[in-house]
């Protein structure tokens, strides 16, 4: 009978396994210490079911510091290719970029993340695409914990019965109140840098107002 | 394969030495191994006697002050571009200065295993961190970088806490020339020094100089007829040119101008008239270096054409600021002047942004600055206060006029980030749609809060009441203000609501006369001087001075004194109020100084018995204040 409840144990290929075992570590709860792994994605559209995703940038931030060298930028083949976003996002099949296949490039991002806290702006498109391209290939989701820029921008503004907050703040929004150069938006590791500059700057407003914690940013 | 980051920091690098000498394919290999650090206001980057880094940084944004321990003052500051932290680099020991971040920054770390080899393969770079690092100064290029210095108008650069040494240090000349040929005419050459906004011209044959023609040369051989205005440059000039080579220190430069009786030099490779000319050093130039004059910097000012340039200059006025309140100037005149210079800054920044758009106004404006700023109480770098207003224009064109006028307050309002001034949190700026309004916009908003007096109307009212005309048009901030003296007149139950809303603020003191300190929150324990003592003042005297339909007095310390001379009977009261006001808010600049902050948050066990005293005499005046207003608008009967 208690076998019934147990978790059924899949046959998940060895990269997950391995990507899965580290989750068995807590995360420190000093901020300072922790690994974030800010990620953005271009993809051929919003469709979570048709569209794919092109290319992912990612880059590790810990306290308070990016190594260049430790970023992430894999372009991928999708042979699933919708004409229009070429404009948006300058992908072009035929650019000399090394490509490699979905599969390959969600083994490198699983291994590249490990048990890091994701951060992205809009975090929950970002996250269900790649969910989206895991459940392809027969693997569970992601495991990690996950914030939203977007979200976290929110709550530092201050609250006055005179700031009546926007629903939603772009990317763009956030590099012009940070003054952050926009030179590289739309690909997804120059969007990844200005999300995580634009992180670090919002957990010093948070910081400021209360004792932040780990714990308190997903509260 | 590229890495876009890489690519991005490799881009930024490039324009700054010693990084411009390095071909820009290493450069993005250099780039790919750096470190992006972001630090947070004060955080220290590395201390004095601190183990070395295996990095030495580059500013990408924001400031990084140099200091050393047992001294107060700054070594120095490094703006964006700026290499600071070389000793590991150049030494195997540990740091000799600190370095923390001196605004919120982002600082590029450069491994040193990585930049060795480009020390040891490009003399430029070697030699330039050699220099850099021997003088301590972080730049030993600026004089050449700041090259656009003369045609853009001198830049200052922020006085060294060595001053009594300035006069040895060598003097930063303008390289990028503003020459002319012999045969060039006289009015091509006065309306070249019009447009380029120098007082002086190079005349060059061959690269060589031939004859200087300065302003005076303009006066005395054109305006009185000498010489006809046909005349060419060969004709007029003064020749020869005295040359100096462009090693000279300030002293000598001083000399050699009173000693020739000129106001500029020439500053020649060899520092003989036979070799190249490369730059023009001005009597302007050297006052700037030497001192922190308001005359001089207002002047700098409005030379200005990039934000950086005021920036820098703001730097200056904050110096000169600290000089006064050390000297004991009395504060009325010290916030006279830096209200002035802040003023011709915000001026200048508009001035600025008006040229970027595509055309002039389509109709009237007025920029005002809000708050604090309005009330030219606003000494150290706050925040960004400010709205707009325009010419009533028809319906139709009233969406078109609007985007204009938002347009450009944005770009005023990044600009006034760029030197110093932070986003308003509330967004009650310019930029913000709400606060860009035509005159009849701005009426009809302005008799919405006073004839509905709501806490968020009063709050807006106590914000907007204090507005003062920073630049445009002064016709419709005057119809404006006479709209609301005649409104509040029509009701006056809005004063009792704006009085109310002046004593909510929390008491300076408790019971047995000690200090209120915060009892939460990231000031814990800390005495907001704002809120608790400079509040209830500043209010005070707005809804006093309103309901005596005082017009265009806005700062807090001269309203009172115009109230004592209404108010004979209460003379005294008001005086000790102008007098509380003045000691509070300079209490406050010193704190801010000391801390680079707003100064808004005392903690107590750093001031001394007599600072202690003196902020305590003020609070019996603030009461004394309250009691008064709470009677004469009656608001006990209100808040019950």
């Amino acid at each position: 009978m208690i076998g019934f409840f147990k978790k059924r144990k899949k046959n998940f290929p060895d990269f997950w396994n391995r990507y899965e075992a580290q989750f068995e570590e807590k995360l420190p709860s000093d901020i300072s210490k922790v690994r974030f792994v800010v990620l953005d994605t271009e993809t051929t559209g919003f469709d979570y079911e048709t569209d794919r995703i092109l290319s992912i940038g990612a880059l590790s931030l810990c306290d308070n510091s990016i190594a260049v060298n430790q970023s992430f930028e894999v372009f991928l083949d999708q042979y699933f290719y919708h004409p229009k976003n070429i404009e948006i996002h300058g992908i072009m099949q035929e650019e000399p970029k090394e490509r490699i296949t979905e599969i390959e490039a969600l083994m490198r991002f699983l291994k590249y993340i490990g048990n890091s806290v994701l951060v992205a702006h809009h975090a929950g498109f970002d996250i269900k695409m790649i969910n989206q391209a895991l459940r392809r290939h027969g693997m569970p989701r992601l495991r990690n914990k996950v914030l939203d820029t977007s979200i976290l921008y929110k709550r530092s503004l201050i609250k006055s019965p005179l700031l009546v907050p926007q629903e939603q703040y772009t990317l763009d929004q956030l590099a012009e109140k940070f003054d952050i150069s926009t030179k590289d938006r739309h690909t997804a590791l120059g969007d990844a840098y200005i999300t995580a500059i634009a992180f670090m700057k919002i957990v010093e407003r948070l910081r400021q107002s209360k004792n932040l914690t780990l714990k308190k940013l997903w509260r | 394969m590229k890495n876009t980051i890489a690519h991005r920091v490799a881009d930024f690098l490039k324009n700054y030495p010693p990084f411009n000498e390095i071909g820009i394919k290493d450069l993005e290999a250099l780039s790919q191994e750096i470190k992006i650090v972001y630090k947070v206001k004060d955080a220290v980057i590395f201390d004095e006697d601190e183990k070395a880094h295996a990095y030495f940084y580059v500013v990408h944004k924001g400031a990084v002050a140099l200091t050393k321990k047992n001294d107060t003052d700054l070594v120095d500051l490094c703006d964006e571009g700026d290499i600071f932290g070389l000793r590991p680099l150049m030494a195997n020991e540990d740091y000799k200065i600190g370095a923390k971040a001196y605004e919120e920054s982002i600082l590029y770390a450069i491994p040193i295993v990585e930049f060795r080899p480009f020390t040891n393969n490009h003399e430029g770079v070697a030699n330039f961190l050699m220099e850099s690092f021997a003088s301590n100064t972080r730049n030993p290029y600026s004089i050449v970088r700041k090259g656009k210095l003369f045609q853009e108008g001198p830049e200052v650069t922020a006085a060294k806490p060595t001053s009594d040494l300035l006069d040895l240090q060598t003097v930063n000349y303008s390289k990028k020339l503003v020459s002319c040929s012999p045969n060039t005419t006289v009015k091509t050459i006065a309306s070249r020094m019009t447009k380029k906004r120098v007082g002086a011209m190079l005349v060059l044959e061959n690269k060589l100089p031939i004859g200087i023609i300065t302003d005076k040369d303009l006066r005395n051989k054109i305006a009185t007829g000498a010489f006809p205005i046909s005349a060419r440059a060969k004709d007029i000039m003064s020749a020869p040119v005295i040359t100096y080579p462009t090693k000279m220190t300030m002293a000598q430069a001083q000399m050699a101008m009173m000693k020739s009786g000129i106001s500029h030099l020439c500053l020649t490779v060899d520092g003989t008239p036979n070799t190249e000319a490369v730059g023009i050093v001005s009597k302007h130039d050297i006052m700037l270096e030497l001192g922190n004059n308001p005359a001089v910097l207002m002047k700098a000012i409005k030379r200005a054409e990039k934000f950086k340039k005021i920036k820098k200059i703001r730097h200056n006025i904050m110096n000169l600021l600290k000089g006064y309140l050390e000297q004991n100037i009395p504060l009325t005149l010290i916030s006279k002047i830096i209200t002035e210079l802040n003023d011709a800054c915000i001026k200048q920044v508009i001035k600025i942004s008006l040229e970027k758009l595509d055309g002039p106004p389509p109709v009237k404006f007025a920029w005002l600055a809000m708050g604090s700023q309005g009330r030219s109480e606003q000494l150290l770098h706050t925040d960004q206060d400010n709205a707009l207003i325009f010419e009533n224009v028809d319906e139709g064109q009233l969406q078109a006029t609007k985007a204009y006028f938002l347009d450009l307050a944005k770009k005023v309002t990044k600009g006034l980030n760029e030197i110093g001034y932070e986003y308003c949190p509330a967004e009650m700026m310019a930029s913000n749609p709400e606060w860009c309004l035509s005159l009849s916009e701005w009426k009809e908003r302005t008799t919405h809060w006073i004839t509905n007096p709501g806490k968020d109307q009063v709050l807006l009212s106590s914000i907007f009441f204090d507005y003062n005309r920073s630049y445009g048009d002064a016709e419709l901030v005057g119809e404006l203000t006479a709209h609301i003296l005649s409104t509040t007149q029509k009701y006056p139950i809005f004063f009792v609501h704006l009085a109310s809303g002046a004593l909510q603020n929390p008491s300076p003191s408790g019971f047995f006369r000690s200090f209120l300190v915060e009892e939460n929150g990231a000031h814990k324990d800390f005495f907001d001087l704002k809120r608790r003592a400079l509040m209830p003042l500043v209010e005070g005297a707005r809804v006093l001075v309103l309901s005596s339909q005082v017009k265009s007095i806005n700062n807090t310390a001269e309203r009172f004194e115009k109230l004592a001379e209404l108010e004979p009977n209460n003379r005294e009261l008001f005086l000790a109020c102008s007098y509380a006001t003045k000691a509070l808010l300079k209490f406050r600049t010193k704190q801010g100084l000391l801390h680079n902050d707003s100064g808004r948050f005392i903690a107590l066990d750093t001031l001394t018995k007599e600072e202690k005293i003196k902020l305590k005499r003020t609070f019996k005046t603030i009461k004394e204040l309250q009691e008064l207003i709470k009677i004469r608008f009656k608001v006990a009967n209100l808040v019950g």
